[in-house]
Formats: structure tokens, C-alpha cells, sequence
């Protein structure tokens, strides 16, 4: 299944698993516009060309779809096409993906009207989430001089899972810190250069670490600005990958987002993919807010076309996957892609889910979920934290309260199991939400 | 009116002041021998001979004087529940204050934990302010929203103001990292208890800042128990000073305030040279812990009737002040007498600020501007005025004039999920 939107006809794909291939025989037919509510956006907004295929299981294989459109080499040629791009210029290099080049010009059909910036050469690298984080950081410490990154191993090494290589050699290792393991005091460190008007980024190796500054990120970020009467903000952007990963064992498979969520005074926002990615990074880096970017272990290979155009997105929005009539389902981060390969099995048996990726967590975008709630009459939550008191049990409450009238039906909510996440293969599959899981509380949610 | 509660700098509004400077001595400079010579650890200690003015003398005990009578105000409003929570009173350890104040600018950045009124005034805040937030009214320093743990002065230079006991020391790293990061020559003094020197962060923040060289001053006002627990029974080493291993330590004897100014004026240069470095400020409260604490169930009346009559701060300015013939009982009475009114004054001001409206439950808990602000000064463009043009050209516009053309997925200027300003409502 695909992240639809009505200007792209032509689509890239890159499934994410050996294991499940998508299903070749239906190639499904590209989705009908669908008349968006119109919140007041600029005139500017344009919509970038994503489409992915996806499947559960997220490793990624790029691979040459042998559609009517057009190749995509991955890995070597394209990997070196954005190391390539240390400056803006040289992003518009068109040596790594020659071939795509032809056939971008050939399939491009945009719909009268509006232009798809996307789609007008020099073609667009693809780069997965890793690199998107990257880009967006880079561009942002670029932009702004005030802009650091502290956390362990993100200089000399790296850091951990790759996101600031190479940001150590380039702006220096003040400016990229390696700091000692004591993210108790490196987030205090970091919220008082942030008193005094630096925007420092910490990365948290693992989200799970952060528990271990929780007194930090609770006092003094968040509520810093209230209980000085406004004299201080603190512009500091939180981030690191959580989530249930592969066998990681249950200390590093925690869900932050549901143990955050109370603290006033911070936003929280999810990103689930490089589109969203990069540009979250760069509304979390820019905001004035203290900023809680959580990304996922296992959705850091995710491969996506990135536009070369700076952009930034809107912290509070949530991003329609997408529309539909019959139910809304709402999700976050790696859930969206059990959420969309359970979309698919349920178009093919008729039903017509609206897929919203509600990537604000705190606040939730009450608006984009109201509108699609008053449409379809129907709900379900899909995430990844725990049943208690999960971000998901937050939303019900929120949609209770705000849209109960609209709903014709109880708000289902499928989240993780509340126990520790095992160690074993099989049993950890279990703990989280699957897509057969999906399709069966919506077909008993529609009947 | 406001002039006669703000703190003065100069004496030349009091009449004491008057009096003096008809003496001619503002000027003429007095050597000054701290009580102990300083116990230093990996360092070479500075001299005990300071260097003082008879002005700065008679500031220090006009300010000391103004801070004892605070507290002892801020003790009588406590009671007559005018202030409620937690009130943690500074009275016996001003000679910190003014003594820090008096060897820094108000760009060297100072953060401590709760005990923080006197600090809060000697970075520049009012008296009006202090006692407003205190008594949670609009007029505080922090809007009434804070209380009397959560004081701030982000013009003077004075961070806080911080309840949990021991956070302040990493964030005071991490002023001296920005500090350091914009290289603008300032120190930072992140004071903390006795009690809070067994707190982890406080080691880790040393060690951070050890290793990266921060201009960090770490200062621990030794009053000898954390809370209800006396400094041998909660710590193996005492010797606070010393627990920096590696980073250089200094005792200081917290009464004298000529004693502090020596030493925090020798740690301002070493740590701009060298790095972090540890003052140990040996003082004493004479109130218990906080306003919930009678004081006297863990340690005896003579004990702190002993050490009001030997150590304290502002009796051994008195003192200097009668011997060097500076001024005369009556003057310094009539000092007191006026810092007295001041308080007085300062305090029948807050009583009538108003409370906080019934909206400001909302305000500051974000940053107006929710989400992404756009900087329209860096794209020099009004974006509106971009309607006029299709994509195509707008990407010849700025490519030629080199600009990023920043697309935006959705309007930056909401502020909350109704893209409505949030307006919450009180039921």
C-alpha cells in the first residue's frame, strides 16, 4: 500500500522486506483526488511526491520496479550521489541516478494546475530517514550558528545509529559534543546552554536513556518557562530513536512518548518517515519550544525520495496518509506501516480506510483527526505504547470528549501488550500490534 | 516611590551617605585580612589581605543589612500566612551574596538552588519584586507563577531559583558552555548545599566540565546540615572542597564577605584560564531549613546563639566599619533603621499588587508562536506576495538572487491544533 496523494501519478517503491513481496497482480489503481478541508495554508503549499510500498518487517532492499515508469538504483549509485552533497549545489548532481533522469521527464504528468516540484529535474535523490535526520540537522546548524548537538558519540564516532557523521568534522567538536554518559547531567547542561539563547540537540542513544534525565526534561525544560514568569525559553530539541526493535531485549525497547506526554511545557512530535523527518527536525531545531523528536529503531533505513528544497513542516499538523470514508485510523511512527499493509488487505476485501499519521503528539491535531472523525463516524488507534496510559489512551480520551457525537461507534484502540518486551523472536512480534490485528477490529468495528 | 524600594547602589540617596561623603573617604583604599587564611586543595590559595574601599564597606553592610531584614520580613509574612509552601530563608549566609556580587559583573552568570531571595537581590532584583512573587502576586519576578524557589533575573544575569535539589549544577555547566561556545569571557558561579553535594549530577557536571575546560564555578555554601541532617552523618568527606579530585578547591570562611570576594575574584580568573574550580563557602543559617523547620531539633540554641555572637557577616562588617571610623553607631543605626522602612515600604507595595489573572494559568506554558516561526527578515520576501508567481518562476526568483525557496507544508503561524490562537477557558 501506498502514501497516496492526488498530484503524483508516477511513483517510486521500495519494499521493505524480503519476506512479504507486495502483491504484483492488482497494481492498484491510483487513488481519486479526494477535496481536502481546506485549513488556511499558504498558497504555497505543495506537496511532495512519496510513495512507498510497504510491507511489515521494515528492512530495506531497494529494488528495480519493473513498472511502466521508471527505475531506481539503489544503494551504490545513490548512496554516493548524497555524499555527494556537502552544499546545496552539489545536490543537484545527476551522475548517480542518470538513468532515473529519462524516465522521470517521460512518466512526469502532473495534474493541470499545479506544478509538482518534485518531479522537475535534477531528480530528487532518495535517502532514507538516517540521512533526511541528517540533512535536516546539517542544513540547520548551517543556517543558524547557535545550533549544537550533545549526546554520546554523535562526534568523532558518528553517532550511534549514523545520524551526525561527518557533522564533527565539518562544525568542530564543540559544536558536536561527545558527551560522557551521564544524560542526567548532559540534558541539564543542555537546557542551561538553552537559558542562555544556544539551540542545543540531544541525542539520546536510546529513547530508554532519557528515563535517566527524566527530572531534567520534566523541571526544568518544560516548565522553565512558566516558573520564571516567561524571562527564559529554552529553544532545546530532544531526540532519539524508541520503539520495539528487533529482539533489542526490554530496556531498550521502551515507548517514552506515553511517560512524557504529562509534562507541560514540552511538544512531542513522531516521525515515520524522511519527508517527515527532515522536516520536523528542522520545525523542532527552529521552534522556541522545547521539542521531543521521536524517531524509531526500526524505521531508520526507510527509503524515500527527498525533496531538494528546504522545507519545514508544522509541528502541530497531522499528516494525511491516507483518505477515506468508512473508518479513520489514527497512527504514529513504525505502526503507520502495519497500518497501511492492513489497508490494503482491507481494500481488497472493500473497505475504505482514512489513514491518518497524527505525528504531533502533544498537542494532537484535534483539527486534522476532527475533521476525518466527522466524516467517517469511526475510529481506531493504532500505535505502539503500552495499553495504560499510552498515547493512544490519552486520544481516546481526547476524541471522547471533543467528538463524541460524531462517533457512531466505540473508539478502538490496539496498542502494545503491558509487559516488558521479551527477548524472544516470536513473543516480541507479539507484544506489538500486527496487521491482521488491524484488519480484524476493523472489519468488527465496520460491521 | 519606586526609587525608595529598589535597592540602592550608592548611598547618595540615604543620609548617611550625606554624611560621609562630606568625610572625603569614598576613595582611599583599606587593606583587609580575612578571618582564616584559605585551605586550598591542588591550587595555590590567594592572599589574605583584601583590597577595599570604605564606600564598598559601607555598601556591603547596607546590602547585608537590606538582605537580614528580607528574610527576617519574609519570616513574619510565613507566619501571618501571607506566603505559603515552602520558604527557605538566607539569614547568617548573606556574606555569600554580597561578597560574590562585589568580585563579578552582571554578565557572569549565577544559578543556585531554592535559598535564592538574597541572591535574587543582589543580581538586581527589587525588593517589590521579591516580596510580590513571594506572596504570589502579579508584580513578582516571575509573575506570582513561580514563588519563592523559582526567582529569576534573566537582565541580571541570575538563573534561578530551582526546587530540585542538585538540577541546578548541570544547568549551571551549561551556562558555562554557552559561555564558552560564544567565548564571551564571563564565568558562571552554579552554587549548591551541603546536602546536594552527594548528588550524582553534581559529579558528573564536574566531570563534564573538567574534561571540556567550562568556565565553571562550582560553589558549595557548606551551612554544615542538609536540611535536618547534619554534614557528618550524611557525607564520609566533608571536606567538600576536595571531592573534585582532579579539579582544584577552595575553603572559604563564608561570614566574611571580604573573604568571598577574594576568593571568587581569584576562581573568576582561574576558570577562565583553567577551567572548573570548587569554592566551599563554611557559613551558617540561623533559621531552620525552611519556614516548616524550627531549627533547633537537630542542633542546640547555643550553638546558633555561638555563632550569631562570633561569625556573623554583618557584625564583622560593623566592626570594620567602627575601627576604621568609616561611620558611628548612630549612622549605622540610622541605616538600618532606613533599610528597616525600605523593607516596610516594599512590602506594603506588594500587598496591594493584585493576583495573577485567572488567564495567566495559560500563558508561558509555550513559547507564543507555537511551532515553526518563520523568520521573514532572512527571506527578505513577504510570502504572501509569492501567490503572484507559479512555482517555475519563483524557482528562477530565487535561485538568481540565491535564496532557498522555503516550501511550507502549512501555514507556520498556527498556534495551536484549531489553528486558533488557544484560547482555554476556566469552567
Amino acid at each position: 500500500m501506498w502514501l497516496c496523494s492526488p498530484l503524483i501519478h508516477s511513483y517510486s517503491s521500495t519494499s521493505l522486506s524480503s519476506r512479504h513481496r507486495p502483491n504484483r497482480h492488482n497494481p492498484p489503481p491510483s487513488p481519486p483526488p479526494h477535496p481536502l478541508t481546506p485549513p488556511p495554508r499558504s498558497s504555497f503549499s505543495v506537496k511532495v511526491a512519496c510513495l512507498i510500498d510497504l510491507s511489515s518487517n521494515l528492512e530495506v532492499h531497494c529494488i528495480e520496479r519493473k513498472t511502466s515508469f521508471f527505475f531506481i538504483h539503489c544503494d551504490g549509485s545513490l548512496t554516493s550521489g548524497l555524499n555527494l552533497r556537502n552544499s546545496r549545489s552539489a545536490r543537484l548532481s545527476t551522475n548517480a541516478v542518470a538513468t532515473k533522469q529519462d524516465n522521470v521527464t517521460a512518466s512526469t504528468a502532473s495534474k493541470p494546475g499545479v506544478t509538482n516540484v518534485d518531479e522537475t529535474p535534477p531528480s530528487k535523490p532518495i535517502g532514507n530517514i538516517l540521512e533526511a535526520l541528517r540533512e535536516g540537522l546539517e542544513e540547520e546548524m548551517e543556517r543558524d550558528p547557535r545550533v549544537c548537538v550533545m549526546g554520546e558519540d554523535v562526534g568523532h564516532y558518528g553517532g550511534s545509529y549514523k545520524v551526525t557523521k561527518g557533522l564533527a568534522t565539518k562544525y568542530g567538536d564543540l559544536r558536536v559534543l561527545d558527551t560522557p554518559i551521564a544524560e542526567n547531567s548532559f540534558t541539564g547542561m543542555a537546557i542551561g546552554a538553552a537559558m542562555t539563547g544556544l539551540r542545543p540537540i540531544v541525542e539520546g542513544m536510546n529513547m530508554g536513556f532519557l528515563l535517566l534525565a527524566f527530572n531534567q526534561i520534566s523541571n526544568n525544560c518544560g516548565m522553565l518557562h512558566y516558573t520564571s514568569g516567561g524571562q527564559f525559553k529554552i529553544p532545546i530539541v530532544i531526540r532519539g530513536p524508541g520503539g520495539v526493535g528487533r529482539q533489542l531485549g526490554a530496556e531498550h525497547s521502551q515507548r517514552l512518548e506515553s511517560y512524557f506526554q504529562s509534562i507541560p511545557g514540552i511538544q512531542m512530535v513522531a516521525c515515520s518517515t524522511p519527508y517527515n523527518a527532515k522536516g520536523l527536525m528542522k520545525a523542532a531545531i527552529r521552534s522556541d519550544n522545547p521539542v521531543i523528536l521521536f524517531e524509531h529503531v526500526l524505521l531508520y533505513n526507510l527509503k524515500e525520495r527527498i525533496p531538494d528544497e528546504e522545507y519545514v513542516l508544522n509541528l502541530e499538523e497531522a499528516e494525511m496518509v491516507r483518505p477515506g470514508e468508512h473508518v479513520t485510523i489514527l497512527t504514529y511512527s513504525r505502526m503507520r506501516y502495519h497500518v497501511m499493509q492492513a489497508a490494503k488487505t482491507l481494500v481488497n476485501k472493500g473497505y475504505d480506510p482514512e489513514v491518518i499519521d497524527i505525528r504531533s503528539l502533544k498537542p494532537f491535531d484535534l483539527y486534522t483527526i476532527g475533521n476525518s472523525v466527522k466524516k467517517t463516524h469511526r475510529v481506531v488507534i493504532v500505535e505502539e505504547c503500552m495499553r495504560t496510559g499510552g498515547i493512544g489512551a490519552s486520544l481516546t480520551a481526547s476524541i471522547n470528549e471533543n467528538f463524541h457525537d460524531y462517533l457512531d461507534a466505540p473508539i478502538v484502540c490496539l496498542s502494545s501488550q503491558d509487559v516488558p518486551t521479551p527477548y524472544a523472536g516470536t513473543l516480541e512480534e507479539w507484544t506489538v500490534v500486527q496487521p491482521a490485528q488491524i484488519v480484524a477490529a476493523v472489519e468488527q468495528l465496520c460491521r | 516611590m519606586a526609587q525608595l524600594t529598589r535597592r540602592t547602589t550608592a548611598l547618595q540617596k540615604t543620609l548617611s551617605a550625606a554624611i560621609l561623603s562630606t568625610r572625603h573617604l569614598s576613595t582611599s583604599p583599606i587593606t583587609v585580612e580575612t578571618s582564616v587564611p584559605f585551605t586550598a586543595h591542588n591550587i595555590d590559595p590567594p592572599s589574605r589581605s583584601v583590597e577595599t574601599t570604605p564606600q564598598e564597606l559601607l555598601t556591603f553592610y547596607r546590602d547585608m543589612a537590606l538582605m537580614r531584614r528580607m528574610e527576617i520580613a519574609a519570616d513574619s509574612l510565613y507566619k501571618s500566612k501571607l506566603i505559603r509552601g515552602f520558604c527557605h530563608l538566607y539569614d547568617g549566609q548573606e556574606a555569600v551574596a554580597v561578597g560574590m556580587e562585589a568580585a563579578i559583573t552582571k554578565k557572569d552568570c549565577i544559578i543556585t538552588a531554592y535559598r535564592d531571595h538574597c541572591i535574587f537581590l543582589g543580581r538586581g532584583g527589587t525588593l517589590l519584586e521579591a516580596f510580590a512573587e513571594l506572596m504570589g502576586r502579579k508584580d513578582g519576578c516571575s509573575k506570582g507563577k513561580g514563588g519563592s524557589m523559582h526567582f529569576y533575573k534573566k537582565e541580571g544575569g541570575f538563573y534561578g531559583g530551582h526546587g530540585i535539589v542538585g538540577a541546578q549544577i548541570p544547568l549551571g555547566c551549561g551556562l558555562a558552555f554557552a559561555q564558552k561556545y560564544s567565548k564571551d569571557e564571563n564565568v558562571t558561579f552554579a552554587m549548591y548545599g551541603d546536602g546536594a553535594a552527594n548528588q550524582g549530577q553534581l559529579f558528573e557536571a564536574l566531570n563534564m566540565a573538567a574534561l571540556w575546560d567550562l568556565p565553571a564555578i562550582l560553589v558549595c555554601e557548606n551551612n554544615h546540615y542538609g536540611m535536618g541532617t547534619a554534614e557528618w552523618r550524611a557525607a564520609k568527606s566533608p571536606a567538600y572542597y576536595k571531592r573534585g579530585d582532579y579539579v582544584p578547591g577552595l575553603k572559604v570562611d563564608g561570614m566574611d564577605a571580604f573573604a568571598v570576594k577574594q576568593a571568587c575574584k581569584f576562581a573568576k580568573e582561574h576558570a577562565l584560564k583553567n577551567g572548573p574550580i570548587i569554592l566551599e563557602m563554611d557559613t551558617y543559617r540561623y533559621h531552620g531549613h525552611s519556614m516548616s523547620d524550627p531549627g533547633s531539633t537537630y542542633r542546640t540554641r547555643d550553638e546558633i546563639s555561638g555563632v550569631r555572637q562570633e561569625r556573623d557577616p554583618i557584625e564583622r562588617i560593623r566592626k570594620l566599619i567602627l575601627s576604621h571610623d568609616l561611620a558611628t553607631e548612630k549612622e549605622l543605626k540610622d541605616t538600618e533603621k532606613e533599610v528597616r522602612k525600605e523593607v516596610d515600604e516594599a512590602i506594603a507595595k506588594a500587598k496591594e499588587s493584585p493576583l495573577p489573572d485567572p488567564s495567566e494559568l495559560f500563558t508561558n506554558v509555550y513559547v507564543k508562536g507555537y511551532g515553526v516561526e518563520l523568520n521573514k527578515s532572512l527571506l527578505e520576501l513577504d510570502l504572501t506576495n509569492l501567490s503572484r508567481f507559479s512555482v517555475e518562476q519563483s524557482l528562477v526568483l530565487f535561485s538568481n538572487i540565491k535564496l532557498t525557496l522555503l516550501v511550507i507544508d502549512c501555514i507556520s503561524q498556527s498556534f495551536g491544533a484549531d489553528r486558533k490562537e488557544l484560547r482555554a477557558v476556566l469552567p
